[in-house]
């Protein structure tokens, strides 16, 4: 479907990326694993590391990699997190 | 040279009726014929089947049999149906007698339902110059909120079939530029208008009233950028006065502030989403409105001028009552004023002013404008008494004049108000015409209104505007 711009056209086509995070140190972090194999332990790694830098991590799990996060999942993400990392991979 | 060009279908019977003398013609002319709906009609001749209906829609063909004439390139004359006396004398060529003398057309295939736009979108869209946004596998109505387009509400998707029939809507030109949109300060066209009218569901026809408003609104002494920045309530509200209002349908009657006209609640909804996706303005970002007020999403009426007592507010404002304006106001939402058990005009003025005192604070003076809209069998108290609308104004700024004890910090106990050495003073609530009275609502209901404004009004805020409207 082909739509005509209604704005100003002073930002560029498609959905802009929130800011990055000023700063790691204190800021909380969910880490999502999305149940695919062997994400937990890419998460365990990485968490470590956010951690050794001074975030506050939490730990998510969507029920399965097929389908997108249910909204319960999202809605908590979002009103507990600064940011968060998702585990794609096998 | 002369040339003809015949543009036909064959599911037209005056088409078919006059296919024998096609033939007569191409003997005497260099004929072209168009067809529709068919490249096997008619049977003897060339035919060029316009299948797109491009060479139809580039022609403005209204009806079929339409015969043009062009004489060294330029078209001279045509005609539409058949009337054998003018088909001759336009020709020169007299046509057997067996034909009817006269048989209208049929419409053209150019002018089906819903066909203009597709054809104007298709012919036409070079006219518009927004950039041009392609969506796969989503929802048509969750893109207007993906993209930030929307006021919280569905938006009718703006494509460009659309766009093309909002801008039939005006004799105005898509590319002219009308003024720069706050907070961004970006350029406003015509089509950008469009665009925005059609996200808000407007028809065509209103089109004009969207554009004087926007208009009125980037007038310098409205403040656009001011109301939308400031944390208070206000935003820009439309009232629309003369023909217009009642051409295109809108509600100056009962509920007229209310839900459930078109007109009024997309009117006043176009011109809030130009502020937000052409001027950038959304809350939480340069709108740091602290509570806003439900008009924020639409604010439009217009004043019921149909047997009023009253002149009109466009007419007070020097407009003559035979042309359509709008006003903008910066306006808080509204507060109701019953008075069931006034009879007299000093009474119900009372009434009004009581009312009319606490707006913003019962301390604020010289601060909020208002519009005080008088329901009719309020009105009918003052037409009875024979109060002209400048009498009751009148009467209301007298009775509005409030001592500065009343209004002194620490007065009544309340810290708020206005410093001690106005102790003395008598000062009116309202700046030299901050006071507006309009007439609108349904026949019963001994109830008024008052919309209050934005604390910042006159030449330190905002001042209503009143334009008039052009087709």
């Amino acid at each position: 479907m082909e739509l005509l711009d209604p704005t100003s056209e002073q930002m560029p086509e498609g959905r802009q990326p929130l800011p990055r995070l000023s700063k790691i140190d204190g800021a909380v972090i969910g880490l999502l694993d999305i149940s695919k194999p062997r994400g937990n332990i890419f998460l365990d790694r990485i968490e470590v590391l956010l951690n050794e830098q001074g975030a506050i991590t939490k730990r998510f799990r969507k029920p399965t990699f097929t389908r997108v996060a249910p909204d319960v999942l999202r809605q908590e993400i979002a009103g507990s997190c600064d940011a968060v990392l998702e585990a794609l991979a096998d | 040279m002369t040339e003809i060009t015949l543009v036909v279908k064959q599911g037209c019977e005056t088409c078919t009726l006059i296919e024998p003398i096609m033939g007569q013609i191409a003997e005497h002319f260099k004929l072209q014929v168009i067809c529709q709906d068919t490249p096997d009609f008619p049977k003897d001749l060339p035919v060029e089947f316009d299948a797109s209906l491009e060479q139809s829609y580039r022609l403005r063909i209204e009806v079929v049999p339409t015969l043009i004439i062009r004489k060294d390139g330029v078209e001279a004359s045509r005609i539409f149906g058949w009337d054998v006396a003018a088909w001759e004398a336009l020709l020169g060529i007299q046509f057997r007698s067996d034909l009817p003398k006269f048989r209208p057309g049929c419409g053209s295939k150019t002018h089906d339902p819903g066909m203009q736009e597709r054809l104007a979108a298709q012919f036409s869209g070079h006219l518009l110059s927004a950039r041009r946004l392609n969506f796969e596998n989503v929802d048509e109505i969750e893109i207007g909120f993906d993209q930030g387009w929307s006021d919280g509400l569905p938006v009718v998707p703006p494509t460009a079939e659309r766009v093309m029939r909002m801008l039939a809507g005006t004799l105005r030109q898509p590319d002219e530029i009308i003024g720069i949109v706050p907070p961004d300060f970006a350029p406003c066209s015509i089509e950008k208008i469009a665009i925005n009218a059609v996200l808000a569901g407007c028809r065509p026809e209103y089109l004009p009233v969207v554009i004087a408003a926007v208009e009125a609104v980037l007038e310098d002494q409205f403040c656009m950028h001011g109301l939308l920045a400031t944390t208070y309530f206000s935003g820009p509200m439309v009232m629309v006065n003369g023909p217009i209002s009642r051409a295109i349908g809108m509600n100056s009657g009962g509920n007229a502030l209310g839900q459930g006209n078109r007109a009024n609640a997309t009117i006043g909804r176009a011109l809030q989403l130009i502020i937000r996706n052409v001027g950038g303005g959304r809350p939480g970002g340069v709108d740091r409105a602290a509570l806003g007020n439900p008009g924020k999403y639409t604010f439009c009426f217009s004043e019921d001028e149909t047997n009023s007592y009253w002149e009109s507010l466009a007419v007070e404002k020097g407009f003559s009552s035979e042309v359509s304006t709008v006003t903008v106001f910066a306006a808080d939402g509204m507060q109701g004023l019953v008075d069931q058990k006034s009879r007299d005009p000093e009474s119900l003025c009372r009434s009004f002013a009581a009312g009319l005192r606490v707006i913003g604070h019962p301390k604020m003076v010289q601060g909020s404008d208002a519009f005080l809209v008088v329901s009719p069998e309020h009105e009918r108290i003052f037409r009875d008494a024979q109060w002209s609308k400048q009498q009751v104004k009148d009467r209301l700024l007298t009775l509005l004049m409030i001592p500065g004890e009343e209004l002194i910090q620490g007065a009544g106990g309340i810290t708020e108000g206005l410093p001690e050495k106005l102790r003395d003073a008598v000062l009116c609530k309202f700046r030299e015409g901050g006071l507006n009275i309009v007439r609108a609502g349904g026949r019963a209901g001994l109830f008024s209104a008052i919309i209050a404004g934005w604390g910042a009004s006159g030449s330190t805020g905002s001042v209503p505007v009143t334009r008039q409207i052009q087709s």
